[in-house]
């Protein structure tokens, strides 16, 4: 059968752009450890890491600072990518991502009320405050969308976000505006960055990610379902309010580890989706590990480049993200016709 | 015999043009209860008589002096600019939103309040300059952006598809600057911005007002006309094609005049939080598919703006916010609300 064959072709090829995926992201990470104010050759990244000597200024540097940083760096890529590939099938739009469906606000708010009513100012509680705004936001959102007769459908679902990004935002201009104390201190967390995080950071939103990520490539089939429309998916015998729920489950988890680790980053899990579907095609079985793959590559490239790029100081890597990856998605957009959702 | 005949259709059309009247008139009496409340409330509250009689002022001659200035110096250029910039808000919500066939998809999601946003901060944080020049950087920066989205956008002509992702790449390039600018910059400087960034009636001046009004009287005919082509739009880009229909000029046309209005407005009271955004879903769904709802959202927008304004001055007995920190509540609670209610969610937009 040559459409079986062609389709096993096919399949063999993504496989293998999948795997050089992964050396490209292997690279990036030896990168990511010798770069920085101070370069470290790759051998003696590899003693300070094998050493147990405290002492040396290298062992501090790779442990304290490069090593976080870029577990850190690929945890949260990872979850955005699929968080925002995620997000899209299940409301197939293709705005759909962590900022436009309330997570990040809701994260945003729950960080400026802690840091402007109770002083928290340490990143390690932000994580906890960051990753309960963003699950209590997605469930109200949630909730909101599947009251009414039909159900959330898609269509629900990305205008309960998006209203209740906007609630949201409301209330932290409003904080910020009359406190300068609070504005002083999140203008640097709401950028974005892998700067100052800890291990125990990567350590607390390790596990989330790692069931997050699970639960997301787990949900392949259901995506697939969804993405040919409810009546379809629900006539094939697809559960569609259950896949729905799953789904989001999975994305909340993902983009709630995200944004508590690296600060509200918008600009990956909304186009890294949309660079993988053009080169696998609209399977999700595919376009849920690229997407897996190229995130942290896009964060962890951007934030090497934010080391060097202004010397002596640092850009975050929410900025450099952003001004690196848009000009590659728009030219993408512009050459290849993108498959819709 | 056949079972939709002549009589049956137009008992629906008549029944669907009633539904269409019915929330036409309650948008407006609702536009006008809010306006007499905006004219009476304040610090100085001034009665309904006084109200009429400084109006007619200028005929009468039975003048009040300190009155007269509250009412036609402070309150009347405060309406004014609350209903012309909403309206202008909500017409370049649905336009956008109707144009591109996603409902997420309006000039503040895109990358036009964007562009307009980061052209004022630039104005603001690196320049230094405050008030009119800020805000014709804004609405620079608004032309700008859309411009570039749309030349970016274009390869043989534009699809809806490509318009909203390229706007989603530009939105995320405007807003990583802005937040660059902001990590940069003095603090003092950073809450000027903020502030302009949430965008507020407080400093309406007349002449605003003039602009506005100017604008929406040259683009209301024009949309008159545009209109017609959206049935074609609505087919989509594929199918419209295969009908012979030509997008282009439409589309272009409405582009242009939603573009014109998002940046008119914005640079009048800077941009406005999500009034484009909400305008358009919440007039659909009270239209509950008796039309685009294309007028009714210009009258939504208004409202919104007004009665987000009226609870920015009073809703804190001792603090007035700027306008802009309750929009985005109070026209985002009005959505949620609709959506809750309203049954079916119909068209896709």
């Amino acid at each position: 059968m040559p459409a079986a064959q062609a389709n096993r072709k096919t399949g063999r090829a993504t496989g293998l752009g999948l795997a050089l995926l992964g050396a490209a992201l292997f690279a990036l990470v030896l990168l990511s450890m010798t770069t920085g104010a101070r370069p470290i050759p790759l051998d003696m990244v590899w003693s300070a890491l094998m050493s147990a000597d405290p002492s040396s200024a290298e062992y501090r540097i790779i442990w304290d600072l490069r090593l976080p940083r870029t577990v850190v760096g690929v945890l949260a890529g990872a979850a955005l990518g699929l968080a925002g590939a995620v997000l899209q099938g299940a409301t197939r739009n293709p705005l759909a991502d962590p900022s436009i469906l309330g997570i990040n606000a809701g994260a945003a708010l729950f960080v400026v009320v802690g840091v402007s009513a109770f002083g928290i100012t340490q990143l390690n509680l932000y994580v906890w405050l960051a990753f309960a705004g963003a699950g209590l936001a997605m469930l109200v959102v949630y909730a909101v969308a599947s009251l009414g007769r039909e159900g959330a459908t898609p269509i629900k679902l990305a205008l309960a976000g998006a209203a209740m990004t906007a609630i949201m935002q409301a209330v932290i201009n409003a904080i910020l505006l009359t406190s300068p104390r609070t504005l002083d201190e999140v203008r640097f967390w709401q950028v974005g960055s892998l700067a100052g995080r800890s291990m125990d950071i990567a350590i607390q939103v390790g596990p989330f990610i790692l069931v997050g990520a699970v639960l997301a490539l787990a949900s392949a089939r259901l995506l697939d379902g969804l993405s040919m429309g409810d009546d379809i998916a629900r006539s094939l015998g697809q559960r569609i309010g259950l896949s729905r729920a799953l789904a989001g489950l999975a994305a909340v988890i993902l983009a709630g580890s995200a944004v508590a680790a690296a600060g509200p980053i918008a600009f990956v899990g909304l186009t890294v989706p949309h660079v993988a579907r053009a080169i696998t095609g609209p399977g999700y079985r595919w376009i849920l590990p690229y997407s897996m793959l190229m995130a942290p590559i896009l964060l962890l490239g951007a934030d090497v480049i934010g080391r060097v790029i202004a010397p002596p100081g640092e850009v975050q890597v929410g900025i450099v993200t952003a001004f690196t990856g848009a000009p590659f998605f728009i030219a993408l957009v512009r050459r290849r016709k993108l498959a819709a959702l | 015999m056949s079972a939709i005949d002549a009589s049956s259709i137009a008992a629906i059309r008549r029944r669907r043009d009633n539904k269409s009247r019915r929330v036409t008139l309650a948008l407006v009496a609702a536009l006008l209860a809010a306006s007499i409340a905006a004219l009476i409330l304040g610090d100085f509250p001034v009665p309904p008589e006084e109200i009429l009689r400084s109006l007619l002022s200028p005929f009468t001659g039975l003048t009040n002096r300190g009155v007269d200035f509250i009412v036609l110096q402070v309150r009347v250029p405060r309406l004014f600019l609350a209903l012309l910039s909403g309206a202008a808000f909500g017409l370049s919500g649905i336009i956008f939103q109707t144009l591109l066939r996603n409902p997420l998809a309006s000039p503040d999601i895109i990358g036009i309040a964007h562009g307009a946003s980061a052209a004022a901060v630039f104005s603001i944080v690196v320049l230094g300059w405050t008030g009119l020049a800020t805000s014709l950087c804004a609405f620079a920066g608004a032309l700008l952006t859309a411009f570039t989205i749309y030349l970016l956008a274009w390869r043989n002509g534009v699809t809806a598809y490509r318009v909203v992702l390229i706007g989603i790449g530009a939105a995320a390039m405007l807003s990583a600057a802005i937040s660059y600018l902001f990590t940069r910059a003095r603090l003092v400087d950073v809450q000027q911005a903020m502030a302009w960034l949430v965008g507020s009636l407080n400093a309406a001046r007349p002449g605003d007002s003039i602009v506005l009004a100017a604008m929406l009287l040259v683009t209301l005919p024009l949309l008159l006309v545009l209109v017609r082509g959206l049935d074609g739009l609505e087919l989509g880009d594929d199918t419209a094609r295969a009908l012979g229909i030509s997008l282009e000029p439409t589309r272009l046309g409405l582009m242009l005049t939603g573009v014109a209005l998002a940046a008119f407005a914005t640079a009048a009271v800077g941009p406005v939080g999500f009034v484009a955004f909400v305008s358009g879903p919440i007039a659909r769904r009270l239209m509950g598919g008796a039309g685009r709802g294309i007028a009714q959202s210009a009258l939504v927008g208004a409202l919104v703006m007004l009665v987000s304004d009226l609870l920015a001055q009073h809703a804190l007995p001792d603090m007035q916010l700027p306008a802009g920190v309750v929009t985005g509540g109070f026209g985002a609670v009005f959505l949620l609300w609709l959506l809750v209610v309203s049954g079916r969610s119909g068209r896709v937009n």
